[in-house]
């Protein structure tokens, strides 16, 4: 069968149903999820298909809904937790960090936390500093947790499906600004393994090292600049944790120029540790410096005008690729 | 206080046996602690035997329990090998988690335990999650979390509270109330009850002697009931008495001595014995000899696990991820 063109929402809300009609331990928890279908209308239909059993609307509790999700999934289960918004992802930071993380670890592999959160983030609509950031430098921090951040429909069906069924504890980033954005998805079972990077666009001039929903704009960027004559390749990472280190640095040996681009904050971020990476693996290869763009230093703030500025830009990326191509 | 013993001889003496054999192991790592064999901090368990000897006894082999970081006992109760947790609290190769997790990461899938915790309140969610998983996929076992007097200040263990009552989750939340969180006395610390802490959520508590072993059986015995039969959670609040610092080597210079003296006079082997043969089911010269013996296993457990060699090296990365 033909893939289809569906959003990102529904690519992930597509592996979400497929999976919990193969395997009964699969649950999902979070607030709003029940007969409400989610906030962003992310979990519809799913209350209605599996009942109150399986799909767990809970209180405002982010704290305990990942703790108890951990020890739920020490027990048997496969719980998809949502939480609601990223930033709300700090609520449940000890339960993740001291318990999710190391209990395989602690237990020599006697335990496992087969659990998944997904959260959404980034910016977009007005939402203010406490509804809009990119934390997924928190998480992919700490050894123990896997984390990925798809960036097209068909990796959020993909990776989805992989996280579910993989034994240990999955971090899902889903950035809002991704949700209604289209692509081509297949419509039977789609496994995106966890810890591969893809290349999005060849190109020998530079290589964009992007993340999330910044390869979007990286892509935009690309064409902006093939029309100028310059061919940027651009590398999705896909998956923080574990890193596909390889095709990066691979990329970049075969253009010899590289820029990270992350809108998680700059500072001690994704994006210096990425770039890090390059100049370790691929320095004799390097012939220029590794440039990184990623979110400024400042919380996301509300204002119509001030809000796009809290993100990397098309324009921005373009102007870094010219800097970087201009060492020549 | 009923004479459960009497009605159930064998059932006394268990109880003692497993009480002493904790209170012998405890005193073992006390005096390898001491003596500086045991890396870094490890907390004793002595005095508080009734309630982990108590609860467990009232649980069926499949039951999960989540521990804290005084969980020493919890693990031996459900019958986790003494051998292998000592050697883990000696960071030996090995001990449950290959020496990764030391006293406070003591965890036991052949026991259904989640584990001994570092962060007080951490054993709530996890067995409250486990009874969320007995209730989804309609198990006939319960879960029970052990946590001190100190985690009922935690904000997480009323999130869980909020959730076991509201869909009837098959939990026990055992409260071991020693008086003192860390080296701070509870009540310059705590507004309220502890009681009504579970009280706000319509969960029904228990408090009890915490002291008394049968008085614990008897009181898991209920709540374990209501549990399995889908009525949900209760809170068991157990009076109790930590005989040690807040860790091994710990001087408490903050316990005022005529109170240590009277809990002390309470101690729960001791009382054990004494109604055990005032039933005339055992004599004190028995007793006495059980203990001398059980001590005796217990050193040569300590000397073996002392024995085994600390993790290869090479075993650094081994066990984080799948």
């Amino acid at each position: 069968m033909p893939d289809r063109q569906i959003s990102f929402k529904d690519a992930v809300l597509e592996a979400l149903t497929q999976e919990m009609r193969a395997d009964p331990a699969v649950v999902l928890i979070g607030e709003d999820i029940g007969a409400a279908g989610g906030v962003f209308l992310q979990t519809k239909g799913l209350f209605e298909e599996f009942g109150s059993g399986r799909v767990i609307d809970t209180p405002i509790s982010e704290s305990a809904i990942v703790g108890m999700a951990i020890g739920a999934a020490m027990t048997g289960l496969r719980p998809v937790v949502e939480i609601m918004f990223g930033d709300f992802l700090t609520l449940g930071m000890d339960q993740l960090v001291n318990q999710a993380a190391k209990v395989r670890y602690m237990s020599a592999g006697g335990f496992t936390v087969p659990l998944v959160l997904r959260t959404a983030i980034g910016v977009g609509g007005n939402l203010g500093p406490q509804h809009s950031q990119s934390l997924h430098a928190w998480v992919a921090h700490v050894p123990g947790l896997k984390v990925v951040m798809p960036s097209n429909a068909a990796d959020a069906k993909g990776l989805m499906t992989a996280a579910i069924r993989d034994d240990d504890p999955v971090v899902f980033f889903e950035s809002r600004s991704s949700y209604n954005v289209k692509g081509p998805v297949p419509v039977g079972e789609h496994v995106v393994p966890l810890g591969r990077a893809a290349i999005a666009r060849e190109g020998d001039a530079a290589s964009i090292v992007a993340i999330g929903a910044m390869v979007g704009v990286a892509l935009r960027a690309a064409d902006a600049l093939a029309a100028d004559g310059i061919g940027v390749e651009v590398v999705d990472v896909r998956s923080l944790v574990p890193l596909d280190a390889a095709t990066i640095v691979e990329s970049v040996k075969k253009t010899s120029r590289a820029l990270v681009l992350d809108a998680g904050h700059a500072q001690f971020g994704v994006a210096g540790e990425i770039a890090a990476t390059i100049a370790e693996q691929a320095f004799d290869w390097l012939d220029a410096p590794v440039l990184r763009l990623a979110a400024p230093n400042v919380p996301v703030p509300f204002s119509r005008t001030l809000e796009p500025l809290a993100i990397p830009s098309r324009e921005q990326v373009v102007a870094k690729v010219r800097e970087l191509v201009g060492r020549r | 206080m009923s004479a459960a013993s009497n009605s159930a001889p064998d059932l006394g003496l268990a109880l003692y046996r497993q009480m002493a054999t904790i209170r012998a192991f405890e005193e073992r790592v006390r005096s390898l602690s001491a003596a500086g064999q045991v890396p870094g901090l490890t907390h004793l368990y002595s005095g508080q035997e009734a309630v982990a000897v108590g609860v467990s006894a009232a649980l069926q082999s499949d039951d999960v329990i989540a521990s804290h970081h005084r969980g020493h006992g919890h693990c031996l109760a459900r019958g986790g090998d003494p051998l292998r947790l000592m050697a883990e609290i000696l960071g030996r190769t090995s001990g449950y988690g290959l020496g990764r997790g030391g006293s406070m990461h003591i965890l036991d899938p052949a026991t259904r335990n989640l584990g001994t915790n570092g962060i007080v309140g951490g054993g709530v969610p996890l067995a409250t999650g486990a009874a969320l998983t007995a209730k989804t996929v309609r198990a006939a076992w319960i879960a029970v979390a052990f946590f001190g007097d100190g985690a009922m200040n935690q904000g997480i263990v009323f999130e869980c509270m909020n959730m076991a009552a509201l869909w009837k989750l098959p939990v026990l939340y055992v409260c071991e109330n020693n008086h003192y969180g860390e080296f701070t006395r509870i009540d310059d610390v705590t507004a309220g009850t502890l009681a009504g802490r579970a009280a706000v959520f319509g969960i029904p508590v228990a408090e009890i002697d915490g002291m008394d072993v049968l008085a614990v059986y008897a009181a898991a015995g209920d709540a374990v009931a209501r549990a399995r039969e889908g009525e949900g959670p209760t809170l068991i609040v157990c009076d109790t008495w930590r005989f040690s610092g807040h860790h091994a080597g710990d001087k408490q210079s903050y316990k005022d001595d005529a109170e240590a003296k009277a809990w002390a006079a309470k101690d729960p082997i001791e009382t054990l014995g004494r109604r055990l043969a005032a039933e005339g089911l055992t004599e004190a010269q028995a007793l006495s000899a059980l203990r001398k013996q059980i001590e005796s296993d217990i050193a040569a457990i300590a000397e073996q696990a002392r024995a085994m060699p600390e993790p290869a090296p090479a075993s650094l990365q081994e066990h984080l991820h799948a």
